[in-house]
């Protein structure tokens, strides 16, 4: 095989054995890597209804066919579980150096079985592995962790690893590799945790080799100077880093404040992109193979410390959301959540919850040790930390997400999830097409998974009225399916911002010698998100789940330019439903089914 | 004329993509390992990338017993592989690191820049690797640091 390695990794930790098995390329073909094929493995080899936190739940850490090589930002993997949080199929992305040094050692995929009858980790070097002890590691946070793994292996190495908080089980711990990236949603932490596995260590010198390395060469030039010239991916987010879009969404009346209780932050400016360039940026990161460089290394006066971030989405969670609009507040609680293996989205956001609850007296100043009042910079850090720890009634709570915190205090329509996942910096209200893009999500709540922001907001490929419902089932569909081809492949999403479906099909069809047309790329993209569609079904979603809580359509935006506006997700779904080929119920139809190959998944 | 790689380590975003580039370039694989350019990446977003210095007195062509390793007219320190031993001296005499050698292909890791389009420079996205004429890759670096005695004072009288 060209592109994949044609090899995959099985360690089973109940038996403490390992063996090397080929890459099935038939699947491989239809759902090329990460994201796709993690899920066909996991589909066909543990099924549904199994418990998240059970040993019964495989791990996948899974590369794409392009990861490793020049192509476009293809320093990408995925980890595919069964997600604790949400209960769907969990698949969560990363950039970094791991998965490229996957695919350097030999493997596309490390599959991860069973769970260690005590703390180990797992060091892959080419075709060397082994199942180490980890008890000395146990209780560390990532940082320590990491450091002190490649001092126990190889310096060169790429560690992935959890905190603390996926040793608690925290429904919203996140792996941590490299440091400072994260395959961050769906509690992927805690699964690690169930299995007593703290990290995986890999190092790798093999090569990976393409099929036609000329048409390859060229497809890459001309992928990597469409995203050089592009105004997003050659000035934007290298310039910026993701943070540029704090005022943007302020200025669309569309950054969710106050727990999405407003849909205008007036502090915004102090918290965005800009002002971390002018005062807290150390310097541009780009993962492996990035010609974009997205990533911030900053730190945060006052405390002392440094790190990699915020971005948007952090800036937005524990800034905006928490109503606090100091920069370093939130820059700090942003490494905490990378110290201590937490997701920085669903962490802040069940922050906001907690502070509604607290205004509302449900939760005491008793329980909290503190006032958890919307703006109070002082509670961000304490929480966090209580999170991942577990530390009294609030740290248990605050460790299961915002629908189990609300929940428990007989409120659960102030988490702001969907699927329990909870929803990101972008609010439903003024931005249609992103909220039916959050309803219908396979993995809850998520931007990433069909940002159609791009339109709606930025004007990429095109400027769509972000008010507009008739457009957005149809948009959302394409940008579901080409975003589910672009985690397979092993590319970043940020990449289709400045090139499409072609300049992706091209790289893929030179590395792998199949030709894959711009058809059939998107094809395999439709294909993965029916698939994970056909296994939350089997898990007993239904399109009921397809929904926002209810503030979206019963509480208008009280500011701005949207001023008046609701979500209209009830109004789009059945269109949605139909442009995807699905019943009235969300149910894919037999000759959808049949037209993607998916009778196996019935 | 003589050109050099300029490296300023102050661009350098730690993507790798020079390894990428110059590994597939030598070897037609991307790997890594024996890229001739290496980044090194440290705390707080520090990167560099190393390669070879083509040293007038080099060490490693000292070290040569069968001199296949020799400074040239072109200002590279050039490598002859059909007198290469493979004894590795000159990965021990390097100073810097900067040469290696590939146990499976038996040949030595060490940039040539490219026979004078180094893939490395094509690739790099923010500049931090430049190929430049010896003359000019000093003035640009001097006049950079000049800016900032410049801009330094332009604060003191402010």
């Amino acid at each position: 095989m060209k592109g994949w390695i044609g090899r995959v990794l099985r360690v089973n930790l109940s038996e403490g054995t390992y063996r090397s098995e080929p890459l099935n390329e038939e699947w491989a073909r239809e759902y090329l890597g990460g994201r796709g094929l993690g899920t066909r493995y996991y589909f066909e080899e543990v099924g549904p209804s199994v418990d998240p936190l059970s040993e019964g739940n495989n791990l996948y850490f899974a590369t794409g066919p392009l990861t490793g090589t020049l192509a476009a930002s293809a320093g990408r993997f995925n980890v595919v579980a069964k997600s604790p949080l949400t209960g769907t199929i969990g698949a969560a992305n990363s950039g970094g150096y791991l998965g490229p040094e996957m695919k350097f050692a030999g493997w596309d995929m490390i599959v991860i079985e069973g769970k260690a009858p005590k703390p180990v980790y797992v060091y892959v070097n080419n075709d060397q592995v082994r199942i180490e002890d980890a008890s000395s590691l146990w209780g560390t946070e990532t940082h320590e962790a990491t450091d002190r793994l490649l001092e126990m292996t190889d310096p060169e190495a790429k560690v992935a690893v959890i905190g603390p908080a996926g040793e608690n089980l925290s429904l919203i711990a996140n792996i941590i590799n490299d440091k400072h990236r994260a395959p961050g949603r769906g509690g992927m932490g805690a699964v690690m945790g169930a299995k007593n596995l703290k990290a995986l260590v890999v190092r790798g010198t093999k090569g990976v080799s393409v099929a036609d390395r000329e048409a390859f060469m060229r497809a890459v030039k001309v992928a990597r100077e469409k995203l050089a010239q592009h105004p997003v991916t050659g000035s934007g987010l290298p310039l910026y880093g993701t943070n540029v879009l704090v005022n943007i969404l302020n200025q669309n009346g569309g950054l969710p404040t106050r727990n999405f209780r407003e849909g205008v932050f007036e502090g915004a400016d102090k918290i965005s992109g800009e002002a971390q360039r002018e005062g807290r940026l150390l310097r541009n990161k780009g993962c492996f193979g990035c010609s974009i460089g997205c990533g911030r290394v900053s730190f945060a006066e006052g405390y002392d410390h440094h790190g990699e971030g915020p971005e948007y989405e952090t800036s937005w969670s524990f800034g905006a959301d928490c109503g606090v609009d100091d920069i370093d507040a939130v820059a700090m609680a942003n490494y905490r959540c990378n110290e201590l293996g937490l997701d920085t989205i669903s962490m802040g956001s069940t922050i906001a919850c907690a502070m509604e609850l607290y205004e509302m007296g449900l939760i005491t100043k008793e329980m909290a040790g503190l006032e958890l009042r919307f703006g109070n910079k002082d509670a961000l850090v304490p929480m966090v930390e209580a999170a991942a720890h577990k530390r009294g009634k609030i740290g248990e709570l605050l460790s299961m997400g915002s629908y189990r915190l609300a929940s428990h205090f007989g409120h659960p329509e102030l988490s702001m999830t969907s699927k329990k996942q909870e929803m990101p910096a972008y609010d439903p209200r003024a931005i249609q097409g992103i909220g039916l893009n959050y309803a219908t999500s396979n993995r809850g709540a998520c931007h990433v998974r069909g940002y159609t922001i791009s339109p709606e907001i930025l004007g990429v490929p095109q400027k769509l009225d972000p008010q507009s419902t008739e457009d957005k089932p149809t948009w959302d569909k394409v940008f579901q399916d080409l975003t589910a081809a672009v985690d397979s492949v092993g590319m970043c999403l940020f990449t289709t911002f400045g090139i499409g479906a072609e300049e992706i099909a091209d790289q893929l069809s030179a590395a792998t010698g199949i030709d894959y047309s711009v058809d059939a790329l998107m094809k395999a993209g439709e294909r993965i998100w029916n698939m994970e569609r056909l296994f939350n079904l089997k898990e007993g979603f239904t399109s009921a789940d397809d929904s926002l809580p209810p503030r979206m359509a019963q509480e208008p935006l009280p500011h701005g330019p949207h001023k008046g506006k609701v979500s209209r997700v009830p109004e789009m779904l059945p269109r949605y439903y139909d442009a995807r080929g699905w019943t009235s119920d969300g149910v894919p139809t037999e000759d959808k089914i049949r037209e993607l190959g998916l009778q196996w998944a019935r | 004329m003589e050109k050099v790689l300029l490296v300023t380590p102050e661009r350098c975003i730690g993507c790798g993509s020079c390894e990428l580039a110059c590994s597939f370039n030598k070897s037609g694989q991307f790997k890594p390992s024996i890229s001739r350019v290496g980044v090194h990446r440290f705390e707080k977003g520090q990167n560099v990338p190393m390669m070879c210095f083509q040293c007038d007195e080099a060490p490693c062509a000292k070290a040569c017993k069968p001199q296949a390793l020799h400074k040239g007219t072109s200002g590279l320190v050039e490598f002859d592989k059909d007198k290469c031993i493979g004894c590795r001296m000159c990965v021990m005499a390097c100073p810097f690191g900067n040469v290696s050698y590939d146990r499976y292909a038996k040949e030595l890791v060490k940039c040539d820049q490219c026979g004078g389009d180094p893939q490395c420079v094509q690739f790099c996205p923010t500049k931090a690797i430049e190929y430049l004429p010896a003359e000019s890759a000093v003035l640009n670096k001097k006049r950079r640091f000049a800016k900032r005695i410049s801009d330094a004072l332009e604060e003191v009288k402010d």
